[in-house]
């Protein structure tokens, strides 16, 4: 935690407003505030957008929730409603599905990994490193990438249109489908769509590999800027399966500390709590989770793509495989081997996920048991349920707890953008301080920041990708909290 | 034309018919469809809901509840009764809670799909925004009384087909609301989730637990055709 981003305002310091942040999922706010020497005092990635959801389930049937929530937050719908329909299991009281259930839903996760990426990495953070962090605004999105990397437009509409085209088979539509109800699924998926999809599979998967190449060749282009960007050392958590290989659906958790080490391991999602404390600052409507062995100080952590590399000991699928020992290689050279902490670092670990999606979707679509009909389990009623998963973001939970009358009495949910709360505060900080401070507020430089808050990929509980449209307002105030200036553009 | 036949125009169709029929009976069976919400084909008519309301001999009559007579001339599909009928069915969305999007009868739903078929878009009239708890109670059914739309159509099969009397109406006006004749709720009253009362239901007020969601978007009754198709088809159907 930083102890000078917890301070109230003092006198003698002016604010600089980013409000809201565009390019990202929902409304964000920034704060810097400078001192009288123009040096950065203060830092802050405030949420001001609540939307109150586990309040609002409240008294509902559980059995109702995996298909409410993905409406009330529609952060990523399908994540929300796989990690809602995976709690509902726990709560009739079943422990295992069957095959066919497992895999539908497996199949529909990866798609969904695999479009929202695509849309993080192809819509939102492609114009920043394929153009340059302070290219002009105007031609900065993805409508400018097109113009000079034509193929990169193909990808992002063909890769996005097929994770969608995954969802609909599964669950009826491409936005809000539904395909979990307690203890299983609703349908099977059909010879039709099956046979769609892996016609199409082939293809995406060799765009993925060559977004990566094109990655890779912004990366050797400026390595310091690469590795340096918005860097912030930090401990990782995701889920691995239990043979330690990455599992973006279901399995243990692992947290990692700076230099690697372990500091839990193999801890199943109905303990995370024992691991896991959320701290409220009154700046902010999102919590600051910490690991609890190493105290709100020192505990806070990582979530998403970066941590999914770093935590996991292998990728079960080829061509992810080796895209991830490339990957960890690069750690090797700067850490010793340890964890990788380049904050820019997150897309080349997105797009190696891309990679695993696309081919466990392959691996999937040869799969007989995705035409079984033994869809549903039944068992015993549990008045709680606890559910985790590796949602495009990061780690996901969702907690619930039932009245004897099968109504919802309590519901806690942690998104992976409130895992990475902490992250995103120090990043901007270190880019403030790095580029900022001193200097001639330029929009360009403003867009530092935000390519720092992109790397998350943070979703705020709005519904919509803003896609570089966003209005964009910059405020700066004095030690009075006047403001003197204020840009907005956009 | 056989002892006991009559016949009438509706919309300029001309329709033969049994003495004793309901006009909406009537079209029903010749396969013209009269939009309607309370009316169900097994239940005694009630006439609440008034949106089948047809221009009969040049006055505005409920056509679940108007016998037909010989050469009478009915109008129903006309611009003014489709747009009252909107305007009712806009009324009954915004006195209750409808979140079709997660609702567990969408793409089930008679009202819904009525106000799909009479082209309703964005709400018109303020919300009620009324707040009523899930009687959860019953083991096998949960009542969710911000959906209700009192059609009556539970307390009518409650009575007659089950002989239970489970459900009645409280209250006056607006503040009407259905009642379960039991302390502590649905589960107290002698209900079971075989009754017809159970079955009955246009909307999603009485639910039958853990059954929800099973049929996948796109398979549900209203999701490939507008509600009444079924009733058109008998129309196009060559006879038999
Ligand atoms: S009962 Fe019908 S109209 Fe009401 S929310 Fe459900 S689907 Fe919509
Ligand atoms: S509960 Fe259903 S059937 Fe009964 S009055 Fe209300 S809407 Fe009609
Ligand atoms: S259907 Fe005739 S009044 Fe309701």
């Amino acid at each position: 935690m930083n102890d000078k981003d917890n301070g109230n305002r003092d006198s003698g310091t002016r604010r600089i407003v980013i409000d809201p942040v565009t390019r990202v999922e929902g409304h964000g706010k920034v704060t810097l505030r400078l001192d009288d020497a123009g040096n950065i005092a203060q830092a802050r990635f405030h949420v001001v957008e609540f939307r109150g959801f586990e309040r609002f389930i409240q008294g509902r049937m559980y059995w109702e929730v995996p298909v409410i929530v993905q409406r009330l937050c529609g952060i990523c719908p399908v994540s929300h409603h796989l990690g809602a329909g995976k709690a509902m299991d726990a709560i009739a009281g079943v422990d295992r599905l069957t095959p066919t259930a497992e895999k539908m839903r497996r199949l529909m996760h990866y798609g969904q990994v695999l479009q929202s990426s695509a849309v993080n990495f192809f819509h939102l953070a492609s114009p920043d490193l394929l153009l340059g962090f302070e290219a002009p605004v105007e031609t900065r999105t993805i409508i400018g990438v097109m113009e000079r990397y034509p193929e990169v437009g193909k990808w992002a509409i063909m890769i996005r249109k097929f994770g969608q085209m995954v969802i609909a088979a599964t669950g009826g539509r491409r936005i809000h489908p539904r395909l979990c109800v307690p203890g299983g699924v609703n349908q099977n998926l059909s010879v039709e769509y099956r046979d769609n999809l892996r016609r199409d599979v082939e293809p995406v998967l060799a765009w993925c590999c060559q977004a990566l190449e094109l990655h890779r060749a912004f990366i050797d282009a400026h390595p310091e800027l690469h590795a340096e960007f918005a860097r912030i050392e930090s401990h990782y958590m995701s889920l691995v399966a239990a043979d330690g290989g990455l599992d973006l659906y279901d399995g243990r958790l692992r947290a990692m500390d700076a230099k690697g080490g372990m500091i839990f391991d193999g801890i199943p999602a109905d303990r995370y709590a024992d691991h896991l404390g959320e701290e409220v600052r009154p700046w902010s409507y999102m919590k600051f989770p910490y690991i609890r062995a190493l105290g709100p100080e020192q505990g806070w952590y990582r979530v998403g793509p970066l941590a999914q590399l770093n935590c996991c000991a292998f990728i079960g699928t080829p061509l992810a495989e080796q895209a991830r020992r490339d990957f960890m290689a690069q750690g090797g050279v700067r850490n010793g081997g340890g964890p990788i902490h380049a904050t820019l670092a997150y897309h080349w670990a997105r797009l190696v996920c891309m990679i695993h999606c696309a081919e466990t979707i392959r691996i999937l679509l040869h799969d007989d048991d995705l035409q079984g009909s033994d869809l549903v389990v039944t068992g015993e009623k549990r008045l709680r349920g606890i559910s985790v998963l590796e949602a495009p973001r990061g780690t996901l939970f969702h907690h619930y707890e039932i009245d004897e009358q099968d109504r919802i009495v309590r519901a806690n949910l942690i998104v992976a953008t409130t895992h990475n709360n902490e992250a995103i505060n120090r990043s901007i900080r270190q880019v403030a301080e790095r580029d900022l401070a001193g200097r001639d507020i330029s929009e360009g430089l403003l867009n530092h920041l935000e390519v720092a808050i992109r790397a998350y990929d943070p979703c705020l509980s709005c519904a919509t990708h803003a896609l570089g449209q966003m209005k964009l307002v910059v405020t700066l105030e004095d030690s009075d909290g006047t403001p003197i200036l204020s840009k907005a553009r956009g | 034309m056989p002892l006991g036949t009559l016949q009438f125009t509706i919309d300029g169709i001309t329709v033969q018919t049994q003495e004793g029929q309901s006009l909406i009976a009537a079209c029903d069976a010749a396969g013209l469809y009269i939009p309607r919400l309370c009316y169900h084909p097994d239940l005694r008519p009630a006439g609440n809901c008034r949106v089948c309301t047809c221009r009969i001999d040049g006055h505005q009559a409920a056509a679940c509840v108007t016998p037909v007579r010989d050469g009478m001339v009915v109008e129903n599909d006309t611009p003014q009764l489709n747009a009252d009928r909107l305007a009712l069915i806009e009324m009954m969305f915004v006195e209750g809670n409808h979140p079709c999007p997660y609702c567990v009868a969408s793409g089930d739903c008679e009202l819904q799909a009525l106000g799909y078929r009479l082209g309703m878009t964005a709400p018109v009239y303020p919300f009620f925004w009324p707040r009523h708890e899930i009687d959860a109670s019953h083991p096998d059914i949960f009542l969710d009384r911000e959906r209700c739309i009192a059609c009556s159509r539970c307390i009518e099969a409650s009575r007659m087909p089950d002989g239970k009397s489970v459900f009645s109406y409280e209250g006056r006006g607006i503040a009407m609301h259905l009642h379960v004749d039991g302390w502590g709720g649905l589960g107290a009253t002698q209900m079971a989730a075989i009754d017809k009362a159970a079955h009955v239901c246009p909307v999603a007020c009485i639910v039958i637990r853990r059954d929800g969601y099973r049929i996948p978007n796109g398979q549900r009754r209203f999701d490939k055709t507008p509600i009444g198709t079924d009733i058109e088809a008998r129309r196009k159907a060559p006879p038999s």
